[in-house]
């Protein structure tokens, strides 16, 4: 197979497969989630459960320096110009991206960043107590893309359609990947968050 | 035999955590990435440094059953691993023990008091202590709860109080307040607008409570009545997990409640009574309820923005207030023992971790009546004890029985003298004497 093969191979069925497993995958999950309910409440309420539930969604973005590089993570995913023409190139919408050097300075902060919090996982007395394999795989799957990103934007894998196919096939990897483990968070952290906020919204208190 | 007894508990105690498993349960366990932080939140890790306090850890054997069965990769992985295991024709291994839940059940009841603290700081969001409540139903229906709290809620199923305290004992207390205020102590009055409840705690440890609610009461005009059938707020079934023991507690109260037809119900000063009657309650006996159901303080500050309550005086020395979990972070109630402390306090200062941030004292949620959990209620108590000394307070003030036992044990642990009073009690210390306001009112 040469290069060129495999970009093909991963721009082509593979995306469409990964891209499969993952919606679906997802869809599944949320499902799981949604289809057990919840029980009645009788007691009365002292305030509503909508409005609460809404701001716990985004109150709980804390600054904290271990989750500071999904925001790194997030601006290099849609806002590099060359995603933002994938993603208009198949759904048809798109937004302004940031410059080619402002993309890549955030992308070399974000892999510190992921190393950084690998690092922590490994120290850390009570991250290293909870960690399990799958921590580690996770933490692999989503340093693969930013990586390979990283290092096909500066060609330092030749040639280029092998940078470029390494990449996209992490992204797949990662997408796959994504609805069997607790990558589900960054869907159900939404659901998490609004669920936490109505049950102490409901007894008067903004969590 | 025995092996077949044992199988037995633990599969009813799965199958109670079958049926709590909801869609926020769910959400929380899918959302987990081992981030750690609940620990920081924790008064029990953070005073022993022992990761195994950490509070998602506690639930790692519900997380195992959510995973398994309500997961479709969870019911793939479990279909492979049976295939194999017939295919060796070695028998399965159950996915959780007896031995586990042995292991867990101090996690999930000596060094956890529902305080809440950690649902408020997840970053993805987990109400853990939301799945701590249901992760004890699984416990009790396994036979792996602390011999503390079984002995506790047979005692309330059987005597109708925890401790076993019976209505002679709190008749010669309702004696010795009519003696001391020359007031009458209402008891099965008919239509009353409050029914009072107490806690064992408060009438043994805290008589002065009982006083303070009747002078008050008749300061204000409120018509208030206790119920010889039904005395005790508290709910040894929601502290041990027992939905069962729950409801027939809960019961107790509304048939109290609808015989002598009053319109609102008042919990104690305690915090979890008030979390039992008035959020879990409904819920235990399925049904709203035909009254309203109010903690003491709700019903002191709405007197005082009512003009109801008319004090003279203030406290001079340095206070600081203790808010207890389940009024304050678990229930809502903030600002209303604020306004009462403007009333009566001139030297007033909050905690700098107050209100739905406050730490736990480290006693509730079946803590205290745990003995086998002393050590750890003693260590979690350390983080109050810090917060105390930050403020250097002259005396501490709670609204919850069992706060303010372990506030006052714990100071007297450390040497430090800080006395500890009930908010209900200082408000009466300051009402305007009957006399004297009649006095005023024909002078003006």
């Amino acid at each position: 197979m040469t290069p060129m093969d495999f970009l093909l191979l991963t721009k082509g069925p593979l995306f469409s497969l990964a891209i499969a497993i993952f919606a679906l995958g997802i869809l599944i999950r949320l499902f799981e989630i949604f289809a057990l309910g919840r029980a009645h409440n009788y007691a009365a309420a002292r305030g509503n459960e909508v409005i609460p539930g809404l701001k716990t969604m985004y109150r709980r973005f804390n600054p904290d320096p271990g989750t500071l590089w999904h925001v790194g993570f997030v601006i290099a995913l849609l806002l590099f110009i060359p995603h933002i023409e994938l993603i208009k190139s198949t759904l048809g919408v798109s937004w302004p991206g940031l410059p080619n050097p402002v993309v890549d300075a955030v992308t070399a902060i974000t892999l510190l960043g992921l190393v950084a919090v690998l690092i922590h996982r490994l120290t850390h007395p009570v991250k290293r107590f909870l960690s399990t394999p799958q921590d580690y795989l996770i933490w692999t799957v989503t340093f693969l893309p930013v990586l390979t990103g990283y290092l096909a934007y500066h060609r330092l894998i030749n040639p280029y359609p092998l940078a470029l196919g390494l990449h996209i096939f992490t992204v797949e990897i990662f997408l796959i990947v994504l609805p069997f483990t607790k990558l589900t968070h960054i869907f159900t952290a939404f659901v998490a968050r609004y669920y936490n906020g109505a049950i102490f919204g409901r007894k008067g208190i903004q969590s | 035999m025995t092996q077949g007894t044992h199988s037995f508990s633990v599969e009813r105690g799965l199958n109670a955590w079958r049926e709590e498993i909801d869609a926020p349960v769910a959400a929380f366990f899918s959302s987990c990435v081992h981030c750690g932080l609940c620990a920081q939140a924790c008064p029990f890790f953070v005073e022993t440094g022992d990761p195994k306090y950490t509070p998602i850890h506690k639930l790692e054997p519900m997380r195992l059953l959510w995973e398994q069965e309500f997961t479709l990769w969870g019911k793939l992985k479990k279909t492979v691993k049976d295939r194999v295991d017939t295919q060796l024709g070695r028998a399965p291994k159950p996915l959780i023990t007896d031995e586990m839940l042995e292991e867990w059940e101090p996690l999930l009841y000596d060094s956890c008091s529902m305080c809440g603290r950690c649902s408020m700081v997840c970053p993805v969001g987990n109400d853990i202590h939301y799945m701590i409540r249901k992760a004890r139903e699984g416990m009790v229906a396994s036979g792996h709860s602390p011999e503390g709290l079984v002995a506790a809620s047979v005692r309330a199923v059987n005597t109708g109080s925890p401790m076993g305290l019976q209505w002679k004992t709190l008749d010669v207390q309702i004696k010795h307040v009519e003696t001391a205020t020359g007031l009458e102590v209402p008891i099965d009055k008919q239509g009353a607008d409050y029914l009072v409840l107490l806690s064992s705690m408060e009438i043994i440890n805290f008589p002065e409570y009982l006083e303070a609610i009747t002078k008050i009461f008749d300061h204000a005009g409120v018509s208030w009545t206790l119920s010889k059938t039904c005395f005790e707020a508290t709910n040894a079934g929601i502290q041990i997990g027992s939905k069962d023991i729950a409801a027939t507690l809960v019961q107790r109260v509304v048939d109290a409640a609808e015989q002598l037809q009053v319109k609102n119900v008042i919990s104690p000063e305690c915090g979890h009574a008030y979390t039992a009657i008035r959020w879990e309650g409904p819920n235990a006996i399925k049904r709203a309820y035909p009254f309203k159901v109010y903690h003491i303080i709700e019903v002191l500050d709405q007197l005082r923005a009512d003009g109801r309550i008319k004090t003279e005086g203030k406290e001079m020395d340095r206070l600081s207030m203790h808010d207890p979990c389940n009024l304050a972070r678990k229930s809502g109630v903030v600002q209303q023992q604020r306004s009462l402390m403007d009333l009566v306090a001139s030297n007033f200062v909050d905690l700098k971790e107050h209100g739905e941030f406050q730490w736990c004292c480290g006693a509730g949620g079946g803590v205290s009546s745990n003995e086998r959990a002393e050590p750890l209620k003693l260590a979690a108590f350390k983080r109050k004890k810090a917060q105390i000394e930050e403020v250097e307070p002259e005396r501490m003030v709670t609204m919850c029985a069992t706060c303010r036992t372990q506030l006052e044990e714990g100071l007297e642990e450390f040497n430090m003298d800080i006395p500890v009073v009930g908010l209900t009690e200082i408000i009466a210390d300051h009402l305007v004497e009957k006399e004297v306001e009649n006095k005023k009112a024909e002078e003006s």
